[in-house]
């Protein structure tokens, strides 16, 4: 091989690395860029930010329609917690506002960390629900056998089309007590 | 070292003596061997974790192993399967292939290649260590989905790592195969006269390059979500798993065509030869190559139709993935057309890549069933999927590369394997496959769950007759190896002549060298190119 062709090799095999380098750094790239992208209107997909302190809209509050709210509580694990709604189901009127307490206790004799993440099924409706006030995605502190109750206040959007007349909405509390210790 | 050295004095010298000649080599044709030999083995190895598979779903009900243990086993069956026998295999045609189709003396980057091939090994060795450790090998799926992979014992760095391993190997594989082909060609060998094979290898290596350090930052995530307290995929602290998955198929959707774009390579190759007619329309399957290539960047959330994804997002996944059904299709009419009217044999080497044109196919329409996102959701993470990818896989890459050592191994030892034990290894192969994965698609379609041990009683009929082509095909196989043993040593010690198959020497400059080729051999560039395989 001429040293010519032996140093445009190498040249080569340089710029190509460089480019190996910058995917690893793409892979990276694409966490920032999940959480752009999943904030745009049409990706139905609950975000903390949804849940901000913002005067409750007035809605024409619609009697003749009745959408059944059922409420799952969910641990994560062996997440040493009593976790339960205070009701499991609720019917309510599109446009009316409503407030569920949900009843968290911390089981261990320590603090504790934790972080509830909700989910919705059918889950196109996640921008119909509109949560006022929510404990969800934040974390939350528990001293030593503490017991909470967590309200949760909400509206349905009286936009939701028709065919929706069940929404079930789920909720996992996460411990998250060592992540954060550590940190 | 000395040899290497020594090379620079003596340019007609031999290998080195002995076996350090293994491990120090930087001549591309025994890195070439190296890569197959060791791909061979592990096409073995995953084999036997298939037929453990195969074995213990012969039957409803738990019979021969834990289900944890046959979790590892389909995980390491993909593993082994995809990472260590069918890319190394290709990277081994490719070191001893592209040098000789381009009229180059050898790879251009010698001892990065001794070393990428190396550190294959070390990846392989501390994959295969897992099984040994406590808490057992990853269980999860080839695709490593959090959070169930986090649940992995002792073994999931160790795992994490062999993937490194694995990625700095291909990329060096790949940037060497890109420099290779780049810097090395015959003046007279142009872009547009390089043979399929190499062409498929030089879009597939930028897909490498791409691809290969986006999983490894995936699975270096997964690392630091378990041991260094962040939470990219963890729900508890504000991360998503689904996230995962995305920038898993990002890798994963243009890995699946690392193993088949040369795959369609070798089909180019060798259907011309025995079809005695140019390859039909030459540059449209370059064009389509690089089309595929491009659309695989571009569909990967196919793979997650129920993960609960917008409808514009389905909607967009689901056309731009059959969009791909459009350049594929013009590769395998364009084979059917190269065929047309030509004066076919019918050697071993042919009908493996006739039944890869056929078998194909018919993985690939079952594809394009699951591209439509309503009724992927009947399909997703069925034994419709495992029949899907396994027709993509194993009669179309696995019987390529077979088809691709029937080809070249007169070519690479000088002798002719048993025509008579090629042909009965074909057959059994050919007909055993089908019985192993078609009835997987009625057991897909009745609902039966990909990855589980046991299973309802109403998928025993079916599963039964799935395990006995299974045990069928894998028995098969040792015809192979023992074919490959066979021709090395001597073979039916007939002697070929250069271009071993009739008029090969029209159609790729490997023909215009001795068999085998000399140790060292285009010193000086060819002047005239064979431009029949355009």
């Amino acid at each position: 091989m001429s040293k010519d062709v032996a140093n445009k090799n190498i040249k080569l095999a340089r710029t190509l690395l460089l480019v190996a380098v910058a995917m690893f750094g793409f892979g990276y790239a694409l966490v920032p860029l999940y959480d752009v992208l999943c904030e745009w209107k049409w990706i139905e997909r609950d975000r903390p930010d949804d849940i901000k302190k913002v005067p409750e809209v007035a809605y024409q509050i619609d009697r003749n329609r009745e959408v059944t709210v059922e409420f799952m509580t969910t641990l994560n694990e062996s997440t040493p917690m009593k976790f339960r709604a205070e009701k499991k189901q609720l019917k309510v009127h599109p446009g009316e506002y409503y407030t569920v307490n949900f009843y968290a206790e911390n089981k261990t004799d320590n603090a504790m960390v934790a972080r509830a993440i909700p989910s919705f099924s059918p889950a196109v409706i996640s921008s119909y629900f509109e949560k006022i006030e929510c404990f969800c995605f934040s974390e939350q502190t528990f001293k030593a056998k503490e017991a909470k109750i967590m309200p949760m206040r909400f509206v349905i959007n009286p936009a939701l089309p028709e065919q929706y007349k069940t929404i079930t909405l789920s909720y996992t509390f996460f411990d998250n007590t060592e992540k954060s210790v550590k940190k | 070292m000395s040899a290497v050295v020594a090379e620079h004095d003596h340019h007609d010298h031999g290998p080195a003596k002995g076996l350090l000649r293994w491990i120090i080599t930087t001549n591309h044709k025994d890195i070439g061997t190296l890569y197959l030999l060791f791909a061979l083995a592990m096409f073995f190895v995953g084999g036997a974790m298939a037929m453990v598979i195969r074995a213990e779903l012969f039957e409803p009900g738990l019979q021969f192993v834990d289900p944890a243990f046959f979790n590892s086993m389909t995980t390491m069956h993909a593993l082994v399967m995809v990472f260590g026998a069918v890319m190394p295999a290709f990277v081994g045609l490719a070191n001893w292939m592209i040098p000789m189709m381009i009229g180059a003396p050898d790879m251009a980057l010698p001892r990065m290649n001794n070393m990428s091939f190396w550190l294959l090994v070390a990846g392989v060795l501390l994959l295969a260590s897992t099984l040994l450790m406590e808490g057992g090998a990853p269980a999860s799926g080839w695709t490593l989905y959090p959070p169930l992979v986090l649940q992995t014992g002792k073994a999931l760095p160790f795992a994490i790592f062999s993937v490194h391993l694995l990625g700095i190997s291909s990329i060096m594989g790949a940037i060497n195969i890109i420099a290779t082909i780049f810097n090395m060609r015959a003046p007279a060998m142009t872009l547009m006269k390089m043979p399929m094979f190499v062409w498929t290898w030089l879009i597939t290596a930028f897909l490498l390059i791409a691809i290969m350090p986006v999983f490894a930052g995936a699975v270096t995530m997964l690392l630091t979500d378990k041991f260094f307290q962040t939470s990219f995929f963890d729900a508890a602290g504000g991360g998503d798993p689904v996230l995962y998955q995305h920038i898993f198929w990002f890798f994963g959707h243009p890995e699946v065509y690392v193993m088949i774009l040369p795959t369609f390579g070798v089909a180019s190759t060798i259907i011309p030869v025995f079809a005695r007619k140019p390859l039909f329309g030459y540059s449209s399957m370059v064009y389509a190559t690089a089309a595929i290539a491009f659309l695989s960047f571009i569909v990967w959330a196919h793979h997650m139709f129920t993960v609960g994804m917008p409808i514009a997002g389905e909607l967009y996944f689901m056309y731009a993935t059959m969009l791909i059904a459009i350049p594929t299709g013009v590769k395998v009419f364009n084979w059917t057309a190269t065929m047309w009217k030509g004066s076919m044999t019918f050697e071993t080497p042919m009908l493996f890549s006739i039944a890869f044109v056929v078998l194909f196919t018919m993985g690939g329409f079952t594809g394009l069933m699951m591209a439509i996102a309503p009724v992927d959701f009947q399909y997703h993470d069925t034994y419709f999927i495992v029949a899907h990818f396994h027709y993509t896989l194993v009669p179309a890459s696995i019987f390529i590369l077979m088809a691709a050592g029937y080809f070249w191994l007169p070519k690479w030892t000088g002798h002719m394997y048993n025509e008579k034990i090629g042909q009965l290894h074909f057959w059994l192969s050919a007909i055993s496959v089908n019985i192993l994965f078609f009835p997987q698609h009625f057991l897909g379609l009745a609902g039966m769950p990909r990855r589980i041990p046991d299973y309802a009683i109403q998928f025993a009929d079916w599963n039964m007759i799935s395990s006995i082509g299974g045990f069928i095909f894998g028995a098969s196989q040792l015809l192979f190896l023992y074919i490959v043993v066979d021709t090395i040593r001597g073979g039916t010690g007939e002697k070929v002549t250069a271009e071993v198959w009739e008029d090969a020497s029209k159609h790729s400059l490997e023909w215009t060298l001795s068999s085998p080729p000399p140790y060292h051999s285009f010193t000086t560039p060819p002047t005239s190119i064979p431009t029949e395989h355009i």
